[in-house]
């Protein structure tokens, strides 16, 4: 299989859907001309032309409501919010519009978009543009939330989610989009709501999704230097949750931990934690705990950025801490 | 000497037409009054804006539209809904909350919607609307066709940044889109003038190389002559165009709100009263002979019962079933369900 970057396996689940379905379009700051913010959609423009990639003004609100009355009307939009810290402008438009409007109109009306773009912190970018949003659209009934890891996992859910007939919140990583893996150049889906299994093992359950999947892996090498076995699960969709995988690890580990980039306060560890603790509270040996981002703004100082980040020695503590071995 | 007979044919069609426009803004005026009594009774909830005194906006403008021509508006939107089309009985039913409900009960008085009738909402969030009716004009270029796309706003929503932002991209891209300002003077108790920088909204589409226009609202035939140009721009090739309709709201902000309270004087209401635009059609076409004091008196009953019909629907009319609360939330053909 080649080997293929985070950011160039998005642009072939673009490339390959615009093919497919000519009601498929791609709008946002940057998106055409200059090639994509940070090159996701590099050549679109070349492909299909102005009309179906489409720069816009600097104006989240205005393009993404462009974006729900297309969709309203049957086309199938992808919306770049160059990064989802900007899309709060749009806030108003993905909650208010496009997550209600199939239920107030009484099933009448769909919403068929996907808005995508790189959320969480970067190096250095300060408060305003290093946050995790995931937490805040989960929240929403009517939306669907996915947040992948890996290139190959990006492509195959990035054309499941052009594919829904829901609104689709696609959360991709900053800081992954240069990483490279396996991508098949043979068309698959990958499909929304399932969790995956990145690696095995019977101790303990690290529940993680986006960036902080990497995050898991090294704590999972690092523990077995002492003797301990992490299965670590990718929830990969963050709404809807796949409670499914999630409980058959923890049934199988008995004790879990929960890794998020995104703050504490009612975030999708605490989510995760409540349908744990409310299915599995006999079979746990150990209280369920979260590694999460500080629950500060993000500070610039790159020592201060390091301690508020979920890394790995505190994944590792975190695990210590629920195999009793401290 | 005798007019030719195609041209007295037309002159038949024509008096039809307009009598059906008076029949539409009557059928406006007595619902709303209607839902006003409903609402006094605790048979509807929530907020409810009545349209009373902006009937010849709704029944003006929508009478230049086809088929397949998408519409969306503010929350205060029942008569436009009943001017494209949806039965007085579903709508009714809808500010009831019952399951025939033309929203199935889910939507109620903010979001009437009949998607076969290209009617996309009533939206609860002042000028939330407003960029999704430039996407609709935005989906009718894409595929090439020539519709239009029509939002109904009131001069509040022209300070919000959706307006702008909207406007702009209908304005760069030339999208067959008509931006209907309802200038009704008033933003809930906040006066025009108390909210805006400038008195004229239209000169806001100067700003995004918009064709504009200042419309008065209560004169019907104004009304639609001025849509008529609008929608001949944006049907082919499409142009967007700025209306802003100057009327007045007889009634309240809403159902919580007196007719006149802090905001307005009674003096001020009873002006604007003797300019009603049902008063002034019915007036001109009793002037040309199309209409009797007999006709109009006919037309009203029958207008009447149409409303009480519509009531006495919407009363009897199931309530959803409970399963309903959670269908409809997603899509069946997707995997949101848990």
């Amino acid at each position: 299989m080649p080997l293929t970057t985070y950011r160039d396996a998005l642009n072939q689940a673009l490339r390959e859907e615009m093919r497919r379905d000519p009601e498929v379009f791609l709008m946002g700051e940057e998106v055409g001309v200059y090639q994509g913010a940070y090159k996701v959609s590099r050549g679109l423009l070349e492909e299909f032309g102005p009309n179906r990639v489409v720069d816009t003004p600097i104006t989240e609100l205005g393009f993404t409501g462009v974006g729900v009355g297309a969709a309203m009307v049957g086309l199938r939009p992808i919306i770049e919010v160059m990064t989802w810290n900007f899309a709060l402008l749009a806030l108003d438009q993905i909650v208010n519009a496009a997550a209600k409007m199939r239920y107030m109109s009484g099933g009448q009306v769909g919403v068929p978009m996907v808005i995508r773009g790189p959320g969480g912190a970067a190096l250095q970018l300060a408060g305003q543009h290093s946050q995790a949003f995931e937490a805040y659209y989960a929240h929403i009934p009517g939306l669907k939330v996915v947040a992948p890891a890996t290139p190959y996992d990006a492509k195959g859910l990035l054309k499941s989610a052009i594919r829904d007939d829901d609104p689709v919140i696609f959360i991709e990583g900053e800081m992954l989009y240069n990483l490279k893996g396996e991508v098949p150049e043979e068309e698959y889906l990958v499909p929304i709501g399932q969790a995956e299994v990145k690696r095995a093992g019977d101790q303990v359950t690290l529940v993680c999704h986006s960036k902080t999947v990497a995050v898991a892996l090294k704590a999972a090498e690092e523990l077995v230097g002492l003797g301990v076995e992490a299965e670590v699960v990718d929830l990969r969709t963050i709404r809807p949750l796949d409670t499914a995988t999630i409980f058959a690890s923890v049934r199988k580990t008995h004790r879990c931990v929960v890794i998020e980039e995104g703050w504490p306060f009612a975030g999708v560890g605490a989510q995760t934690v409540d349908e744990i603790q409310r299915e599995l509270f006999d079979e746990l040996d150990a209280p369920v705990l979260r590694v999460t981002g500080a629950d500060v703004p993000m500070p610039y100082n790159k020592y201060l950025e390091r301690a508020a980040k979920a890394d790995p020695p505190k994944v590792v503590a975190a695990v210590k801490k629920v195999m009793y071995l401290e | 000497m005798a007019a030719p007979a195609k041209s007295r044919k037309a002159d038949v069609a024509t008096a039809e037409r307009y009598r059906q426009y008076l029949r539409q803004m009557l059928l406006i005026r007595r619902f709303e009054e209607k839902a006003g009594e409903a609402y006094s009774l605790g048979k509807i909830g929530g907020f409810c804006h009545l349209y009373i005194g902006q009937e010849a906006v709704a029944v003006g403008t929508i009478a230049q539209l086809r088929p397949g021509d998408y519409i969306t508006c503010s929350y205060r939107e029942h008569g436009h809904a009943l001017a494209r089309g949806i039965s007085a009985r579903t709508a009714m039913a809808e500010l009831f909350g019952k399951a025939a409900g033309c929203s199935k009960g889910k939507g109620g008085s903010m979001h009437l919607f009949d998607a076969s009738l290209g009617f996309l909402g009533g939206h609860g969030i002042v000028g939330g609307h407003i960029p999704l009716t430039a996407g609709m004009a935005f989906a009718i270029k894409y595929r090439g066709g020539d519709e239009v796309a029509v939002c109904y706003f009131g001069e509040a929503a022209a300070n919000n940044g959706a307006f702008h932002e909207a406007l702009n991209m209908a304005g760069l891209w030339k999208l067959p889109a008509i931006f209907i300002c309802e200038n009704n003077r008033y933003g809930m108790g906040t006066a025009l003038d108390r909210a805006s920088a400038t008195y004229n909204i239209s000169e806001r589409g100067s700003a995004y190389d918009m064709t504009r226009e200042i419309v008065d609202g209560q004169d019907l035939l104004e009304v639609m002559a001025a849509m008529e140009r609008a929608v001949v721009r944006a049907r082919r090739p499409s142009s967007p165009t700025l209306l802003e309709i100057r009327t007045y709201r007889f009634m309240g902000h809403s159902m919580s709100d007196p007719i006149h309270g802090h905001y307005r004087t009674k003096e001020e209401v009873e002006a604007h009263r003797k300019r009603d635009p049902i008063h002034l059609w019915s007036e001109k076409l009793m002037a040309d002979g199309l209409m009797t004091a007999e006709s109009y008196a006919a037309m009203d009953a029958e207008v009447v019962a149409e409303v009480q019909d519509a009531y006495d629907f919407a009363d009897q009319a199931p309530d959803p079933e409970p399963s309903e609360l959670y269908s409809d939330v997603y899509a069946p053909t997707g995997n949101g369900e848990r």
